[in-house]
């Protein structure tokens, strides 16, 4: 037992006592207890093992800042949360808590021979030990070192809360409600400018929560806090949010906070959100994180008991808990001198206040030894002992260069403090520049990159009077940037404190030339001794250092590591901490789970689902459907026992000697209008449109400037200045982007106007010999009969008594139509068409069906036949281009002389040797047989289906010069062997065309 | 996320936007008279400006409009939107892309 729960004192509510457990076993705490807190009370000293060397670790902190008392939280399956810090974890009746990187046991853990081993593991061991042989690495080395390093276990059920985003904007942002964050958002918000407060804490007031005999204007500091909360709490334009971490400043003062909201309850309710994710737009920010207490440097520095002062302060003030019955003190700051004479007032035995520096002198040191307290100046820590928490600490003192008196001081408990780090994480993430402080040691904010001020202890300002009064003056000037006139003020203060001022680094050793084992990064279990073997290695960059050795890139994101780090780099180069310089600080400040930035994107919502007006009628067919974009498209009807090929065949055969019924709404759409339209369109498409007259249509191809092909689609006009243009499902909307780029930016004098009408128009495809037959009771004001309505015709009419445009067309070889109706009245016409073909065997079919029946006769689809690279001549779509056009986008390119190589890859079609084989998509194609790797690629195939109406296998492939092949044999080598094909035209039906004009 | 000032709607979040590339880059009036090194510079070389760049934005998802920025690469500050077909904007400090 070391820690214990004191008589009285602290902010916990002793009369509500709240039951948890740790690893199992039961304890009881307070309400306002965190994790820590209570099971400090209880006498715990050990709450994990460390990340690499499987060390016992302690609470080390009282704050975010936390490096090794992480922890699991568990609810249930679902709800485990791994590696939360124990001194953020509020207690609440029933909590399940787990140490982490532990087996079997916090007490006896097998992996504990890491640390005898640690010769072996030295920095970046993983890089050097792990390298060979290769197969090695998923077998053997990644799963041992997946259970032998590592932190917590993630949940093994998916997520079943909630999780919110809301946006907001305000004048001004205070981050941290610390004395400073509080006395700005007093000012700000008297100015009557919008104000948010946030704080991650469960209360505001940050360290004044720590000073019971402070007080401010008169009252006491619990008293201040209160009755300025209420304040805020009563003015209209403030928003307060605690539990809320700033963990994030993007650009153009964009700040990301993470509220948690019912992670402390016992039993959260249903109807709310478990974290919210807030994206603030603030005119002005004002950081007031505050600072963190930094660790010293000196071997044995990471035993159980070892505490940062400053958070011994905070048990003792906050939570009641003395966290140790006889402690040591050993610092290079002033201010953590209350610290000992608190815990002393309290009656701790304080064993020894041994201070690092040399010239220490003045009150704290008098008032400490008027209190009996033995103090000794020009300390140094050699060493600590205790297996499982300290026990003993021995002091050297140094004197004309060396170590020369030593001694050893029991106690349960060591306090350290090398004092003060300001807090210049958000800063830094703003991409402010940082300078490095003399008198301060310390990096402080100097010139913004955003619009936003830090106040208080995290730009160095020492003292509360000092702080309170730089926090009203920064609120008021950040409402007055916002346009909002408010007079500042001054805070009358009385409390006991010291300098902050301290000195990063590592404590002198009695022999330096063989660096000490000591913790610098603890939670990645960094020592001196792994810097300087990075520094051996000819590493000098901080950057570069930080890497190698992964110091200052634990989840804890260096709080107290980096300033360490960066003064025992410095002195080991034998340059100054500037001139080495401080790595980046990056988002997130404290970890943030997955959750908030899922928000409500998840399962039905991560993704919109895009359906045509007839997906209800085809999922009660049975249809089977495949995602095409956003798109769900049927793929296939399957009767009963039909597997894809069987349905597939059938589907086609019904085109080709009946009926099929087709759902083509997915097809992107434009209606380009005006006087110049034509003029738009024979600028953009390879085509010419201005001899395109009205009621008839044309195949049109869409080149990049490039020469390209970009997109493809059938170009309608329904009159002298409108135009019904359709693109590729997954083309229209970048074709509608790259439409309103040319019309908007190069040609901005046409007067032409374009509107997306994919989802207005519900397209339905009616395709093979009997389709007029189909249609011809159902339409009126249209004459289907060939001569009035031939292939690539266009009119409008009306089927069902419903408007209509319909158009002649076939992407199948067959006689067909495709009738556009209002999305609406979508169903109600496929339904009516569908009944009307009854009598003609009418087939529904699907994607796969389409696919085939348009390889059969050669048709493209961008994207499968092409890749970027491919223009229309190496298609066989030469013939579409205008030549005559003096210009369209891609025409100039098309002119280089690379576009005409002869050699240039050319669709051709393949048939197999084996028509039962069917090649596979994607294959490769060589020239001559039996070549070993590294063959000679010549081409790929693009499309392979079985043919139904044609028995047999068919292909179109890309293939050099492949024109000049037909009649050549080639081969597809593949994993069974290589694949005979002959090189065919693409044409494998009805190779006249004649079926097309029935 | 950048608060983008669209020339035609005032502020908006980057969200709304989408980016499209470096402004100013007109597409020759009469293409087929270009030589082959004027067009591949008119097709693809582009600069990779360190400090003030001038670049097309299009408000995609507001008034689906494209306008022409002037944004510090370094700081991802705009300095100055307009609208396409107007002339670059003269800059307080005389900074020029
Ligand atoms: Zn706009």
């Amino acid at each position: 037992m070391s820690g214990r729960r004191i008589e009285q004192g602290g902010r916990v509510e002793r009369s509500r006592a709240i039951r948890f457990t740790f690893d199992g076993k039961g304890y009881s705490g307070f309400a306002g207890d965190t994790l820590a807190s209570a099971l400090l009370a209880n006498g715990v000293q050990v709450f994990g093992r460390s990340f690499k060397y499987h060390r016992p670790r302690g609470v080390f902190a009282a704050g975010s800042e936390e490096p090794n008392a992480l922890v699991t939280v568990m609810r249930d399956e679902a709800r485990c949360t791994p590696n939360l810090r124990a001194t953020q974890v509020e207690l609440y009746d029933g909590l399940v808590a787990r140490s982490q990187n532990r087996w079997p046991s916090l007490d006896f853990d097998v992996q504990a021979v890491n640390d005898l081993m640690s010769p072996l593991l030295p920095a970046a061991f993983y890089y050097k030990t792990f390298m060979w042989p290769r197969a090695a690495w998923h077998k053997v080395y990644e799963p041992i070192i997946r259970r032998a390093a590592g932190l917590g276990e993630p949940p093994t059920l998916p997520d079943p809360d909630r999780y919110s985003q809301r946006f907001a904007h305000c004048d001004v942002l205070v981050v941290g409600a610390g004395p400073a964050g509080i006395a700005a958002a007093l000012t700000a918000s008297a100015s009557g400018a919008r104000v948010m407060l946030c704080d991650e804490q469960p209360e505001f007031g940050g360290s004044l929560l720590d000073e019971p005999t402070a007080s401010i204007d008169g009252a006491t500091a619990a008293d201040w806090i209160r009755n300025s909360i209420a304040t805020l709490r009563s003015r209209a334009n403030v928003t307060l949010l605690t539990r809320t971490t700033a963990f994030g400043y993007f650009p153009h003062n964009l700040i990301g906070l993470n509220e948690r909201i019912t992670e402390h309850l016992a039993a959260p309710p249903t109807d709310r959100p478990r974290e919210r994710l807030w994206q603030v737009r603030a005119a002005r920010v004002v950081i007031a994180a505050g600072s963190i207490e930094r660790p010293l440097v000196f071997p044995g520095n990471d035993r159980p008991g070892v505490m940062l002062a400053s958070a011994a302060r905070t048990y003792l003030h906050r939570y009641g808990v003395a966290v140790g019955q006889n402690i040591v003190l050993v610092t290079g700051s002033d201010a953590a001198y209350s610290a000992a004479l608190d815990l002393h007032a309290a009656g701790v035995r304080v064993a020894l206040i041994a201070d690092v520096r040399a010239d220490a002198a003045g009150a704290p040191l008098d008032i400490a030894r008027q209190a009996g307290i033995d103090v000794v100046t020009g300390a140094t820590v050699l060493g600590t002992r205790g297996r499982l928490g300290v026990r003993e600490v021995t002091i050297g003192v140094l004197g004309r260069g060396a170590v020369n008196d030593t001694r050893r001081v029991k106690c349960d408990a060591l306090l350290v403090s090398g004092g003060y780090t300001p807090s210049v994480h958000l800063f830094s993430q703003s991409r402010g520049k940082l300078e490095f402080n003399e008198a301060r040691q310390a990096f402080l904010p100097s010139i913004s990159a955003e619009p936003e001020s830090s106040a208080g202890s995290c730009r160095g300002i020492d003292g509360y009077a000092q702080v309170l009064n730089d926090g009203a003056r920064v609120g008021a000037e950040s409402a007055l940037a916002t346009g909002h006139s408010v007079a500042t003020q001054e805070y009358r203060v009385q409390v006991h404190e010291f300098s902050m001022h301290g000195l990063p680094g590592v404590l002198p050793q009695a022999n330096h030339l063989q660096p000490s084992r000591a913790f610098v990064d603890f939670q990645n279990d960094v020592t001196t001794k792994d810097l300087a073997l990075a520094m051996r290695e000819g590493f000098e960059s901080v950057e570069h250092i930080k890497r190698y050795t992964t110091t200052g890139m634990a989840t804890d994101q260096g709080k107290t590591s980096n300033m360490n780090a960066l003064a025992f780099v410095a002195s080991e180069l034998g340059r100054t901490i500037p001139k080495v310089g401080l790595t980046t600080f990056r988002m997130p400040y404290t970890p943030v789970t997955f959750g908030i930035f899922a928000g409500y994107d998840r399962g039905d919502l991560f993704d919109p689902v895009r359906t045509t007006p007839m997906h209800d009628w085809a999922v009660q067919q049975g249809a089977v459907f495949e995602d095409v974009g956003q798109w769900k498209r049927a793929r296939y009807f399957p009767r009963p026992g039909e597997d894809m090929h069987a349905a597939v065949d059938r589907e086609c055969q019904a085109v080709r000697a009946g009926v099929g019924l087709f759902d083509a709404s997915t097809l992107g759409k434009i209606e380009v209008v005006g006087p110049d339209a034509a003029t738009f369109l024979s600028r953009l498409y390879v085509n010419g449109f201005a001899t395109l007259a009205v009621g008839r249509s044309r195949y049109g191809i869409l080149l990049r400037d490039d020469g390209f092909i970009y997109d493809d689609g059938v170009i309608a006009r329904i009159a002298e200045d409108r135009f019904h243009v359709t693109t590729t499902t997954g083309g229209a909307a970048r074709v509608f982007g790259m439409m309103e780029d040319y019309l908007q930016t190069e040609w901005p004098d046409l007067q032409c106007w374009l509107t997306s009408t994919t989802e207005q128009w519900a397209v339905i495809a009616v395709q093979g010999p009997r389709a007029r037959d189909v249609l011809a009771p159902l339409v009126s004001d249209v004459d289907l009969a060939a001569a009035a309505m031939p292939h690539l015709g266009v009119t409008q009419g009306r089927i069902c008594g419903v408007p209509m445009r319909l158009f002649r067309m076939s992407f199948t070889g067959e006689l067909g139509y495709e009738v556009n109706v209002p999305a609406d009245y979508g169903l109600a016409v496929w339904e009516a068409i569908h009944a009307s073909g009854q009598s003609h065997g009418i087939t529904p079919y699907g994607t796969e069906t389409m696919h085939v029946l348009r390889a059969e006769k050669g048709y493209i689809i961008v994207g499968q036949e092409t890749d970027g690279t491919v223009t229309p001549d190496d298609a066989g779509l030469g013939w579409a281009i205008a030549k005559s056009k003096p210009d369209f986008v891609g025409k100039r390119s098309l002119a280089r002389e690379t576009m005409h190589a002869p050699d240039r890859k050319q669709l051709v079609g393949l048939l197999t040797a084996d028509p039962r084989v069917v090649l596979e998509e994607g294959a490769q194609i060589i020239a001559t047989p039996g070549q070993h790797a590294p063959m000679k690629m010549i081409g790929h195939v693009t499309s392979a289906y079985h043919s139904a109406v044609l028995g047999r296998s068919i292909a179109l492939a890309l293939v050099r010069g492949g024109r000049a092949r037909i009649g050549e044999t080639l081969y597809v080598p593949m994993p069974g062997g290589e694949i005979a094909v002959q090189v065919t035209a693409t044409v494998f039906y009805d190779v006249e065309g004649a079926r097309l004009h029935g | 996320m950048l608060l983008i000032q669209c020339p035609y709607c005032g502020p908006r979040p980057e969200l709304e936007f989408a980016y499209a590339g470096q402004a100013h880059v007109a597409r020759p009036a009469d293409p087929s008279a270009t030589t082959p090194d004027q067009w591949t510079e008119f097709l693809y070389l582009r600069n990779n400006t360190r400090g003030i760049h001038a670049e097309r934005w299009r408000h995609v998802r507001g008034c689906a409009r494209f306008f022409n920025a002037l944004r510090d690469t370094t700081t991802d500050h705009f300095l100055a939107t307009y609208r396409a077909g107007e002339p670059m904007p003269v800059l307080p400090m005389g900074q020029k892309p």
